[in-house]
């Protein structure tokens, strides 16, 4: 579904991480570790196609994508619902039902709150709610379990097992305080810096 | 350096039933934004109004001058407010995430871009055109021109936010892009402004004015078709 072969991307000159290769089938989950600033985040902002790898080839055959990544594109002013159902509008996806989503992401109690009165982990859980909006073959998923509470990864891990069961394949990236372990895991260590 | 992107997948199949949706959707969603924020949306009114007030003030209530420079003035007033009003176009969007699941989500930038430049000018110009006649009496403009003060204004606003985009597009990914902005776009203006009080002053003087009505929509036909994709290559650039 996604292929990589010695990918890197540059900033000022200087290769951000070492060459990225992998091969990701349906089904597969890409685990991307490393240390703080070792450039997870740029690196899934690569697959995701909003940088251009400097280098490298990169074949995403997945039909679409859906990326949560540490801005969660929440709009303050909208309510937990309005903010869904514009996503939902935007992407045409009419056929899901938003409250649904919010339900199966816990927050069916604080759906008509304006997001500015969220917690921070509300409003994880409302942009990850976006993942079940569409119904994207590729999750790209930066820190997903960031300011989740215990029951929010549980579920978050429950949603990303269905995903992988249904034949999709996601990348997520996480410096490893929780960690799913499963048979289709592939683990990717990223390195900084240019190779020696 | 040699970069191969094969993405076959992303832009295959969107069907043009889908592009309208997401069109109609973002432009809803950004008239509600700016309708929840309504103070936001007021200031930019309420300096069009400071400022053409201010003049009598400073220059003498003299009703012949006041006529002779009030296309001018409005024109100038209407200027300021909208580049005041520009940043916001992109800038919560791009700094909440949202700009960056827009790319993701296949749907090309450049009817994403446009689908914001309308909403902004929604917002932001069609109230000056609204607002002009007022103005025009309190500038003591004859009235054989206050047709073409109005009509100037609803041809050039939409021009002023479809290049403003572009210039908003290039300073986004800055810290203080809105001093940079206003000197990038402040430029591209002039002619809209020469074009636009032109002909406001052939009306006053009783000469023919279509020909600058005529540039003025030729103007906005060609920077409605040209703005929307430099602006989504800008914000393209700002991404990355």
């Amino acid at each position: 579904m996604l292929s990589a072969s010695n990918i890197s991307f540059e900033r000022y000159f200087q290769p951000v991480f070492h060459p990225v290769s992998f091969q990701l089938g349906a089904g597969e989950l890409l685990l991307v570790t490393g240390a703080n600033g070792c450039g997870k985040t740029t690196l899934i902002r690569v697959l995701a196609g909003i940088l251009d790898p400097s280098s490298g080839q990169l074949d995403n055959r997945a039909g679409g994508m859906a990326y949560v990544g540490h801005h969660l594109a929440i709009k303050d002013d909208l309510s937990v619902l309005e903010n869904l159902r514009f996503m939902r509008d935007f992407l045409g996806t009419a056929a899901v039902s938003s409250n649904e989503v919010l339900q199966k992401m816990g927050l069916g109690r604080v759906r008509e709150q304006l997001a500015r009165t969220l917690s921070a982990g509300q409003r994880k859980r409302c942009a990850l709610a976006r993942l079940l909006l569409g119904d994207s073959p590729l999750w790209l998923l930066d820190e997903p379990y960031s300011n989740l509470d215990q029951e929010g990864v549980e579920r978050v891990d429950d949603l990303l097992a269905a995903h992988l069961r249904t034949g999709g394949a996601c990348v997520l990236a996480t410096h490893g305080a929780h960690r799913p372990d499963w048979a289709n895991t592939q683990d990717y260590h990223l390195v900084s810096g240019a190779p020696a | 350096m040699n970069t191969q992107v094969v993405q076959i997948a992303q832009v295959t199949q969107v069907a043009q039933g889908s592009l309208s949706k997401a069109f109609f959707a973002l432009l809803r969603r950004d008239l509600l934004l700016a309708f929840r924020r309504r103070t936001e949306l007021l200031f930019p009114v309420i300096f069009l109004l400071v400022i053409i007030s201010l003049f009598p003030l400073g220059i003498g209530p003299s009703p012949e001058l006041l006529a002779r420079i009030a296309p001018g003035v409005i024109w100038i007033a209407a200027l300021l407010a909208t580049v005041i009003s520009l940043d916001g176009l992109f800038r919560s969007d791009f700094e909440d995430g949202s700009l960056e699941q827009f790319v993701i989500s296949g749907h090309p930038l450049t009817l994403i871009s446009l689908a914001k430049i309308v909403a902004h000018w929604l917002v932001a110009g069609l109230p000056l055109v609204l607002l002009s006649p007022l103005l025009a009496v309190w500038m003591n403009l004859p009235l054989e021109s206050l047709g073409v003060m109005v009509l100037t204004l609803a041809l050039g606003t939409p021009i002023l936010s479809l290049i403003g985009s572009i210039g908003v597009g290039l300073t986004i990914s800055l810290k203080r892009g809105g001093q940079l902005l206003s000197l990038l776009v402040f430029p591209l203006y002039v002619p809209i402004l020469i074009i636009a009080t032109a002909a406001v002053m052939a009306a006053s003087d009783g000469l023919p004015y279509t020909a600058f009505l005529g540039l003025l929509t030729a103007g906005l036909i060609t920077s409605l078709t040209l703005a929307p994709f430099a602006a989504a290559a800008a914000l393209k650039i700002s991404l990355s």
